[in-house]
Protein backbone atom coordinates (compact mmCIF):
# COMPACT_ATOMS: atom_id res chain seq x y z
CA UNK A 1 0.00 0.00 0.00
CA UNK A 2 1.21 3.31 -0.78
CA UNK A 3 -0.47 6.89 0.00
CA UNK A 4 0.05 9.39 -3.40
CA UNK A 5 -1.04 12.81 -3.84
CA UNK A 6 -2.83 13.13 -6.69
CA UNK A 7 -5.06 16.14 -8.28
CA UNK A 8 -4.77 17.73 -4.12
CA UNK A 9 -6.12 14.86 -2.68
CA UNK A 10 -4.72 11.81 -0.91
CA UNK A 11 -5.38 8.02 -2.11
CA UNK A 12 -3.93 5.24 -0.27
CA UNK A 13 -3.37 2.50 -3.12
CA UNK A 14 -2.61 -0.95 -3.90
CA UNK A 15 0.36 -1.68 -6.02
CA UNK A 16 3.77 -2.67 -5.27
CA UNK A 17 6.66 0.31 -5.25
CA UNK A 18 7.75 -0.75 -9.00
CA UNK A 19 4.55 -0.31 -10.56
CA UNK A 20 4.46 2.28 -12.95
CA UNK A 21 2.97 5.21 -11.77
CA UNK A 22 0.24 5.43 -15.37
CA UNK A 23 -1.53 2.04 -14.05
CA UNK A 24 -1.61 3.29 -10.71
CA UNK A 25 -3.31 6.21 -12.17
CA UNK A 26 -5.83 4.41 -14.49
CA UNK A 27 -6.51 1.70 -12.59
CA UNK A 28 -6.05 2.48 -9.18
CA UNK A 29 -6.84 6.11 -8.74
CA UNK A 30 -9.29 5.94 -11.16
CA UNK A 31 -8.25 8.97 -13.97
CA UNK A 32 -8.06 7.65 -17.41
CA UNK A 33 -7.16 10.90 -19.01
CA UNK A 34 -3.54 10.01 -19.23
CA UNK A 35 -2.80 7.57 -21.81
CA UNK A 36 -0.34 4.72 -22.54
CA UNK A 37 1.43 5.13 -25.73
CA UNK A 38 4.51 3.32 -25.77
CA UNK A 39 5.42 2.01 -22.42
CA UNK A 40 9.10 3.51 -22.81
CA UNK A 41 8.92 6.71 -22.95
CA UNK A 42 8.92 7.60 -26.47
CA UNK A 43 5.91 9.13 -27.36
CA UNK A 44 4.79 11.11 -24.12
CA UNK A 45 1.20 10.12 -24.16
CA UNK A 46 1.85 9.33 -20.73
CA UNK A 47 2.89 13.04 -19.31
CA UNK A 48 1.79 14.01 -16.33
CA UNK A 49 3.13 16.89 -13.02
CA UNK A 50 4.99 15.76 -10.88
CA UNK A 51 6.30 18.50 -8.75
CA UNK A 52 5.75 20.51 -11.34
CA UNK A 53 7.87 19.33 -13.96
CA UNK A 54 6.72 16.70 -16.91
CA UNK A 55 6.77 13.31 -15.80
CA UNK A 56 6.77 10.41 -18.16
CA UNK A 57 4.26 7.95 -16.12
CA UNK A 58 4.60 5.14 -17.55
CA UNK A 59 8.02 4.43 -17.10
CA UNK A 60 7.79 6.35 -13.00
CA UNK A 61 7.47 3.80 -10.66
CA UNK A 62 4.99 4.73 -7.48
CA UNK A 63 7.48 4.12 -5.30
CA UNK A 64 8.73 7.52 -6.84
CA UNK A 65 5.55 9.03 -6.40
CA UNK A 66 5.43 8.83 -2.54
CA UNK A 67 5.80 12.62 -1.29
CA UNK A 68 5.31 14.42 -3.90
CA UNK A 69 2.55 16.22 -5.71
CA UNK A 70 0.93 14.74 -8.65
CA UNK A 71 -0.75 16.43 -11.17
CA UNK A 72 -2.73 15.18 -14.22
CA UNK A 73 -4.70 16.12 -17.30
CA UNK A 74 -7.90 16.18 -15.44
CA UNK A 75 -6.43 18.22 -12.64
CA UNK A 76 -4.38 20.58 -14.35
CA UNK A 77 -5.94 24.35 -13.45
CA UNK A 78 -3.50 26.64 -13.16
CA UNK A 79 -3.93 30.34 -15.52
CA UNK A 80 -1.33 28.94 -17.87
CA UNK A 81 -2.55 25.83 -17.96
CA UNK A 82 -6.14 27.15 -18.60
CA UNK A 83 -4.54 29.63 -21.41
CA UNK A 84 -3.54 26.25 -22.78
CA UNK A 85 -6.63 25.08 -22.72
CA UNK A 86 -8.48 27.58 -24.19
CA UNK A 87 -6.23 28.00 -27.17
CA UNK A 88 -6.46 23.99 -27.54
CA UNK A 89 -10.34 24.88 -28.46
CA UNK A 90 -9.87 27.86 -30.81
CA UNK A 91 -7.14 26.38 -32.64
CA UNK A 92 -9.16 23.02 -32.77
CA UNK A 93 -5.75 21.33 -32.55
CA UNK A 94 -7.02 17.55 -31.73
CA UNK A 95 -8.13 14.97 -34.30
CA UNK A 96 -8.19 11.88 -32.73
CA UNK A 97 -6.94 13.49 -29.20
CA UNK A 98 -5.19 10.25 -28.40
CA UNK A 99 -1.90 12.11 -27.46
CA UNK A 100 -3.34 15.55 -26.14
CA UNK A 101 -3.13 15.43 -22.69
CA UNK A 102 0.33 15.11 -22.74
CA UNK A 103 0.59 17.26 -25.35
CA UNK A 104 -1.32 19.73 -22.89
CA UNK A 105 0.66 18.76 -20.06
CA UNK A 106 4.14 18.92 -21.90
CA UNK A 107 3.02 22.85 -23.28
CA UNK A 108 1.89 23.94 -19.94
CA UNK A 109 5.53 23.12 -18.60
CA UNK A 110 7.01 25.17 -21.57
CA UNK A 111 5.30 28.59 -20.70
CA UNK A 112 5.44 28.33 -17.42
CA UNK A 113 9.30 28.46 -18.21
CA UNK A 114 9.52 30.40 -21.18
CA UNK A 115 6.45 32.79 -21.22
CA UNK A 116 7.42 33.71 -24.83
CA UNK A 117 8.51 30.87 -26.83
CA UNK A 118 10.18 31.22 -30.59
CA UNK A 119 9.57 28.11 -32.81
CA UNK A 120 12.53 26.67 -31.34
CA UNK A 121 11.74 27.02 -27.97
CA UNK A 122 8.65 25.24 -29.15
CA UNK A 123 10.68 22.28 -31.14
CA UNK A 124 12.94 22.07 -28.03
CA UNK A 125 10.33 21.50 -25.46
CA UNK A 126 7.54 19.74 -27.50
CA UNK A 127 9.57 17.31 -29.81
CA UNK A 128 8.98 14.89 -27.33
CA UNK A 129 5.51 14.43 -27.87
CA UNK A 130 4.41 12.47 -30.81
CA UNK A 131 1.30 12.95 -32.90
CA UNK A 132 0.43 10.05 -35.12
CA UNK A 133 -2.52 12.27 -36.68
CA UNK A 134 0.02 15.29 -37.41
CA UNK A 135 -1.53 17.99 -35.38
CA UNK A 136 1.85 19.81 -34.92
CA UNK A 137 1.20 22.66 -36.93
CA UNK A 138 -2.23 23.48 -34.63
CA UNK A 139 0.02 22.56 -31.73
CA UNK A 140 2.44 25.03 -32.42
CA UNK A 141 -0.29 28.10 -33.18
CA UNK A 142 -2.30 27.17 -30.01
CA UNK A 143 1.18 27.66 -27.95
CA UNK A 144 1.81 31.43 -29.53
CA UNK A 145 -1.59 31.85 -29.12
CA UNK A 146 -1.58 31.11 -25.52
CA UNK A 147 1.57 33.18 -24.92
CA UNK A 148 -0.08 35.86 -26.09
CA UNK A 149 -3.09 35.78 -23.78
CA UNK B 1 88.97 -45.85 -99.75
CA UNK B 2 92.25 -47.11 -98.10
CA UNK B 3 93.37 -43.79 -98.32
CA UNK B 4 90.77 -42.64 -96.65
CA UNK B 5 90.82 -44.85 -93.72
CA UNK B 6 94.31 -44.46 -93.38
CA UNK B 7 93.24 -40.61 -92.71
CA UNK B 8 90.90 -41.29 -90.37
CA UNK B 9 93.21 -43.49 -88.24
CA UNK B 10 96.34 -40.95 -88.54
CA UNK B 11 96.93 -39.16 -85.16
CA UNK B 12 96.24 -35.58 -85.78
CA UNK B 13 92.67 -36.76 -86.97
CA UNK B 14 92.38 -38.83 -83.84
CA UNK B 15 93.30 -35.52 -81.50
CA UNK B 16 91.02 -33.50 -83.41
CA UNK B 17 88.09 -36.08 -83.23
CA UNK B 18 89.05 -36.09 -78.90
CA UNK B 19 88.89 -32.22 -78.93
CA UNK B 20 85.49 -31.98 -80.73
CA UNK B 21 84.52 -34.58 -78.51
CA UNK B 22 85.38 -32.86 -75.56
CA UNK B 23 83.97 -29.62 -76.68
CA UNK B 24 80.40 -31.01 -77.18
CA UNK B 25 80.49 -32.63 -73.11
CA UNK B 26 81.20 -29.39 -72.25
CA UNK B 27 78.72 -27.88 -73.99
CA UNK B 28 76.31 -29.94 -72.97
CA UNK B 29 77.68 -30.28 -68.84
CA UNK B 30 78.23 -25.92 -68.82
CA UNK B 31 75.10 -25.20 -67.80
CA UNK B 32 74.29 -28.00 -65.10
CA UNK B 33 78.00 -27.12 -63.68
CA UNK B 34 77.46 -23.27 -61.94
CA UNK B 35 81.12 -22.81 -60.34
CA UNK B 36 80.03 -18.89 -60.86
CA UNK B 37 78.25 -17.60 -57.54
CA UNK B 38 74.75 -15.79 -58.99
CA UNK B 39 74.32 -12.67 -57.11
CA UNK B 40 70.40 -11.25 -56.94
CA UNK B 41 68.47 -8.92 -55.35
CA UNK B 42 71.03 -7.57 -52.77
CA UNK B 43 71.29 -3.77 -52.61
CA UNK B 44 74.06 -2.20 -53.43
CA UNK B 45 73.78 -0.82 -49.73
CA UNK B 46 72.41 -2.53 -46.57
CA UNK B 47 69.51 -0.85 -45.41
CA UNK B 48 70.42 1.06 -41.94
CA UNK B 49 67.51 -0.45 -39.86
CA UNK B 50 68.46 -3.96 -40.79
CA UNK B 51 69.32 -4.49 -37.05
CA UNK B 52 67.51 -2.58 -34.23
CA UNK B 53 68.72 -2.43 -31.34
CA UNK B 54 66.40 -1.71 -28.59
CA UNK B 55 67.68 1.41 -26.43
CA UNK B 56 67.56 1.02 -22.62
CA UNK B 57 65.09 3.12 -20.62
CA UNK B 58 65.99 5.32 -17.97
CA UNK B 59 64.10 4.75 -14.49
CA UNK B 60 62.38 8.28 -15.29
CA UNK B 61 61.73 7.79 -19.04
CA UNK B 62 59.92 4.03 -18.35
CA UNK B 63 58.18 5.90 -15.76
CA UNK B 64 57.15 7.72 -18.49
CA UNK B 65 55.95 5.44 -20.45
CA UNK B 66 54.20 3.62 -17.70
CA UNK B 67 52.30 6.87 -17.14
CA UNK B 68 51.40 7.00 -20.66
CA UNK B 69 50.22 3.41 -21.60
CA UNK B 70 47.92 3.80 -17.69
CA UNK B 71 46.63 6.51 -19.72
CA UNK B 72 45.84 4.72 -23.23
CA UNK B 73 44.28 1.74 -20.99
CA UNK B 74 41.89 4.50 -19.49
CA UNK B 75 41.03 5.87 -22.39
CA UNK B 76 39.20 3.02 -23.66
CA UNK B 77 36.80 3.80 -21.33
CA UNK B 78 36.51 7.13 -21.46
CA UNK B 79 35.85 6.67 -25.32
CA UNK B 80 33.18 3.95 -24.78
CA UNK B 81 29.62 5.20 -25.57
CA UNK B 82 28.65 4.51 -21.70
CA UNK B 83 30.68 7.53 -20.92
CA UNK B 84 31.48 9.39 -24.11
CA UNK B 85 27.62 9.15 -24.93
CA UNK B 86 27.42 12.03 -22.00
CA UNK B 87 30.21 14.12 -23.12
CA UNK B 88 29.42 14.91 -26.78
CA UNK B 89 30.89 17.87 -28.74
CA UNK B 90 27.57 19.10 -28.64
CA UNK B 91 25.02 20.51 -27.25
CA UNK B 92 22.83 16.70 -27.71
CA UNK B 93 23.47 13.77 -25.75
CA UNK B 94 23.99 10.57 -27.35
CA UNK B 95 22.22 6.92 -27.23
CA UNK B 96 23.40 3.56 -27.64
CA UNK B 97 26.31 2.03 -28.89
CA UNK B 98 25.97 3.95 -32.43
CA UNK B 99 26.43 6.74 -30.00
CA UNK B 100 23.76 8.41 -32.42
CA UNK B 101 22.02 12.06 -31.52
CA UNK B 102 18.77 11.35 -28.77
CA UNK B 103 15.57 10.72 -30.25
CA UNK B 104 13.00 13.63 -29.16
CA UNK B 105 15.42 16.83 -29.71
CA UNK B 106 16.39 16.52 -26.28
CA UNK B 107 19.46 19.12 -25.07
CA UNK B 108 21.83 19.85 -22.84
CA UNK B 109 20.80 22.97 -21.18
CA UNK B 110 21.85 25.43 -19.44
CA UNK B 111 22.85 23.62 -16.40
CA UNK B 112 22.98 20.26 -17.90
CA UNK B 113 19.74 18.41 -16.82
CA UNK B 114 17.85 19.70 -19.90
CA UNK B 115 14.99 21.74 -20.99
CA UNK B 116 11.00 22.20 -20.63
CA UNK B 117 9.35 18.95 -20.48
CA UNK B 118 12.38 17.25 -21.97
CA UNK B 119 14.47 17.46 -19.12
CA UNK B 120 17.08 14.19 -18.15
CA UNK B 121 15.17 13.40 -15.25
CA UNK B 122 11.66 13.73 -16.55
CA UNK B 123 12.57 10.31 -18.47
CA UNK B 124 15.27 8.52 -16.56
CA UNK B 125 14.41 7.51 -13.45
CA UNK B 126 16.39 6.83 -10.26
CA UNK B 127 17.86 3.52 -11.51
CA UNK B 128 17.75 1.19 -14.16
CA UNK B 129 13.71 -0.02 -15.10
CA UNK B 130 13.44 -4.08 -15.32
CA UNK B 131 11.75 -4.01 -18.83
CA UNK B 132 13.67 -3.38 -22.02
CA UNK B 133 14.28 -0.87 -23.96
CA UNK B 134 13.50 1.86 -20.80
CA UNK B 135 15.91 4.56 -20.30
CA UNK B 136 18.67 3.70 -17.75
CA UNK B 137 18.90 4.85 -14.54
CA UNK B 138 20.84 7.10 -11.71
CA UNK B 139 19.68 9.54 -9.42
CA UNK B 140 21.47 12.10 -10.72
CA UNK B 141 21.18 11.46 -14.52
CA UNK B 142 22.37 15.01 -16.71
CA UNK B 143 25.46 15.84 -18.42
CA UNK B 144 27.88 18.53 -17.52
CA UNK B 145 26.87 21.87 -17.70
CA UNK B 146 26.86 24.02 -20.79
CA UNK B 147 29.66 26.06 -19.20
CA UNK B 148 31.72 22.96 -18.66
CA UNK B 149 30.68 20.91 -21.12
CA UNK B 150 34.04 18.60 -20.99
CA UNK B 151 34.05 17.11 -24.37
CA UNK B 152 35.07 13.57 -24.73
CA UNK B 153 34.10 13.20 -28.59
CA UNK B 154 36.66 13.05 -31.07
CA UNK B 155 39.33 14.19 -28.60
CA UNK B 156 42.94 11.52 -29.16
CA UNK B 157 44.35 10.31 -26.32
CA UNK B 158 47.21 13.14 -26.02
CA UNK B 159 44.43 15.97 -26.48
CA UNK B 160 42.17 14.37 -23.79
CA UNK B 161 44.98 14.15 -21.31
CA UNK B 162 45.91 17.43 -21.60
CA UNK B 163 42.26 18.44 -20.94
CA UNK B 164 42.40 16.24 -18.00
CA UNK B 165 45.17 18.24 -16.40
CA UNK B 166 43.61 21.79 -17.00
CA UNK B 167 41.10 22.59 -14.44
CA UNK B 168 39.38 24.92 -16.26
CA UNK B 169 38.32 21.93 -18.54
CA UNK B 170 37.68 19.92 -15.77
CA UNK B 171 36.21 22.33 -13.27
CA UNK B 172 38.53 20.09 -10.17
CA UNK B 173 41.02 21.81 -8.06
CA UNK B 174 43.82 19.15 -8.80
CA UNK B 175 43.60 15.88 -10.64
CA UNK B 176 42.95 14.33 -7.06
CA UNK B 177 39.44 15.24 -7.20
CA UNK B 178 39.71 13.70 -10.84
CA UNK B 179 40.35 10.45 -8.80
CA UNK B 180 37.54 10.84 -6.27
CA UNK B 181 35.39 11.83 -9.27
CA UNK B 182 36.06 8.82 -11.42
CA UNK B 183 36.29 6.29 -8.05
CA UNK B 184 33.14 7.87 -6.31
CA UNK B 185 30.59 9.90 -8.71
CA UNK B 186 27.43 8.16 -9.29
CA UNK B 187 27.02 8.01 -12.77
CA UNK B 188 30.47 7.05 -13.26
CA UNK B 189 29.70 3.87 -11.03
CA UNK B 190 26.53 4.04 -13.51
CA UNK B 191 28.67 3.50 -16.84
CA UNK B 192 29.54 0.21 -15.34
CA UNK B 193 26.47 -1.43 -14.80
CA UNK B 194 24.52 -0.67 -18.12
CA UNK B 195 20.88 -1.97 -18.59
CA UNK B 196 20.76 -5.07 -20.50
CA UNK B 197 20.82 -4.52 -24.65
CA UNK B 198 23.96 -2.55 -24.47
CA UNK B 199 27.40 -3.10 -24.28
CA UNK B 200 29.21 -3.17 -21.27
CA UNK B 201 32.66 -0.80 -20.25
CA UNK B 202 35.31 -3.67 -21.49
CA UNK B 203 36.98 -3.19 -18.13
CA UNK B 204 35.81 -3.44 -14.41
CA UNK B 205 35.42 -0.34 -12.44
CA UNK B 206 38.53 -1.23 -9.91
CA UNK B 207 40.66 -1.91 -13.35
CA UNK B 208 39.48 2.09 -14.23
CA UNK B 209 40.54 3.51 -11.07
CA UNK B 210 43.77 1.76 -11.56
CA UNK B 211 44.41 3.00 -14.23
CA UNK B 212 43.42 6.90 -13.03
CA UNK B 213 45.75 6.49 -10.09
CA UNK B 214 48.48 4.89 -11.90
CA UNK B 215 48.46 7.66 -14.34
CA UNK B 216 48.15 10.50 -12.08
CA UNK B 217 50.75 8.49 -9.77
CA UNK B 218 53.37 8.77 -12.23
CA UNK B 219 53.45 11.99 -13.36
CA UNK B 220 50.16 12.36 -15.29
CA UNK B 221 52.13 11.77 -18.69
CA UNK B 222 50.53 12.87 -21.43
CA UNK B 223 50.63 10.57 -24.77
CA UNK B 224 52.41 11.23 -27.84
CA UNK B 225 49.38 11.43 -30.04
Amino acid sequence: MANIKVNGKEYNVDATPDTPLLWVLRENVGLTGTKFGCGGAFCGACTIHMDGEAVRSCVTPLSRAIGKTIVTIEGVEDDIAKKVQQAWIEEDVPQCGYCQSGQIMAATVLLRENPNPSDDDINLGMSGNICRCGTYDRIRKAIHKASKM
Amino acid sequence: MKEIKKGFQSKSVKLIMVLLCFSFVVAIASPIINTEPVYQNIPAKMPEKAIIVQKALTAEEQREQESKDAFLKAYKVFMHPRCMNCHPKGDVPLQGDDSHAHLQNVVRGKDGKGMYAMKCKNCHQDANLDAPETPPGNPHWQMPPADKPMVFQGKTPRELALHFKDNKFTGFKDLNDMIKHVDEESLVLSGFAPPPGVSKIPMSHKEFVDAVKEWIAKGAAVPDK
